[in-house]
């Protein structure tokens, strides 16, 4: 059955609090899930004060004072700082994003809440495993599938069938989109999720590619594909703007076209 | 597949599991036709419950014995039950994850909306015939 408690062991509890330094001229709360594996500990909320005058204004800036100034064992990924490469994905204020192009300015209430990205299993604090998300990503085949011998240049594709990628390509798979939608909570391992779904229709309308049906093939499936209720949390929460529930949407129409 | 058969599994094996089953499209078609189906009937059915309410035993038997009554209560019933049997099929399929608990849901649902209509449409095509005594 779905599992709608937390197992004992996930139970988060208060944790620390880390009072603002002295001197600190605009002081706001951040509430941090932490969770180290190796302590055989339960998670737990721990409550930094920071001085946003004093750092950036992303979240990615105050995480970053947080671990240089006030606890080094804080553990999260972040690598480009511009919303390019999607290692800072996590749950802020409630909502899956980019820590860092989402201002914590921008989090409503009095403390940003901060947790990893929902349902996934946790590596530690803000890192979750997402092995079976890139693995998934990977069952899709996102490469060019081609019978045709290679041409002596390049694939040609006319700039309106370019145009059909825009929308799709974009996607950086920072897992924001998949780790909100409950469906993917509840059949993950079944269910391809929004993010390996937009890949592959990002695939399947590719003007270059030679395999759409057996694409179509693969993806046929009452929960591969059909797990989806366009419930749209993907659409809300995705830091590039894209629509995953359209590309599904669109996948679902191939597919009765392909029928009918 | 239960998690602890997976730890030497590979991430992608995981990800592929049994493979697609290569159906779902029909479920999917199902779904919308029989709702579709829906908006008509149950416009007319929302009207003939209004004209029929307070009406006695002996009015209502012959409302229903009007063949184009019976027919369109009849499709009402079965584009009803179709919708319902879907709808339900994927509620159980979204929230139950064990194959036995499952199935027997899946089964059990089946099973339900066929004999309710197989019940439903029998007693329409009596009245309709026969009479409702």
């Amino acid at each position: 059955m779905v599992q709608l408690s937390l197992p004992k062991n996930s139970r988060v509890q208060s944790g620390k609090h880390w009072p603002a330094p002295a001197g600190a001229k605009k002081v706001r709360s951040f509430k941090i899930y932490r969770y180290d594996p190796e302590t055989g500990m339960n998670p737990r909320w721990d409550t930094y004060e920071v001085d946003v005058e004093a750092c950036g204004p992303m979240v990615l800036d105050a995480l970053l004072y947080i671990k240089n100034t006030i606890d080094p064992t804080l553990a999260f990924r972040r690598s480009c700082r511009e919303g390019v490469c999607g290692s800072c994905a996590m749950n802020i204020g409630g909502r899956n994003t980019l820590a860092c192009t989402h201002g914590h300015g921008e989090v409503p209430g009095k403390a940003v809440t901060i947790s990893p990205l929902p349902h996934a299993p946790v590596v530690k604090d803000l890192i979750p495993d997402l092995t079976l998300f890139y693995a998934q990503y990977a069952s899709i085949e996102p490469w060019l599938h081609t019978t045709t011998p290679e041409p002596q240049t390049e694939w040609r594709q006319s700039p309106e069938d370019r145009e059909k990628l825009d929308g799709l390509y974009e996607c950086i798979l920072c897992a924001c989109c998949s780790t909100s939608c409950p469906s993917y909570w509840w059949n993950g391992d079944k269910y391809l999720g929004p993010a390996a779904l937009l890949h592959a229709y990002r695939w399947l309308i590719d003007s270059r590619d030679e395999s759409t049906g057996d694409r179509l093939d693969d993806l046929e499936d009452p929960f591969k594909l059909y797990r989806c209720h366009t419930i749209m949390n993907c659409a809300q929460v995705c830091p590039k703007g894209l629509n995953p529930a359209k590309a599904i949407a669109s996948i679902k129409k191939m597919l009765v076209e392909r029928v009918v | 597949m239960s998690s602890s058969n997976n730890q030497f599994r590979t991430p992608l094996s995981r990800a592929r599991g049994l493979g697609a089953s290569h159906h779902g499209v029909a479920h999917f078609i199902a779904e919308r036709v029989s709702g579709l189906a829906l908006i008509p009937l149950f416009i007319w059915g929302a009207f003939a419950g209004i004209r029929l309410a307070g009406a006695d035993f002996d009015a209502v038997a012959a409302w229903v014995a009007i063949p184009l009554n019976a027919v369109l209560l009849s499709l009402l019933f079965v584009a009803l039950l179709v919708h319902l049997k879907n709808a339900i099929q994927l509620v159980i399929e979204d929230y139950v994850e064990a194959f036995a608990p499952k199935a027997a849901l899946v089964i059990g649902n089946l099973f339900v909306c066929i004999l309710a209509g197989a019940v439903g449409i029998v007693s329409i095509l009596k009245i309709a015939f026969t009479g409702a005594l």
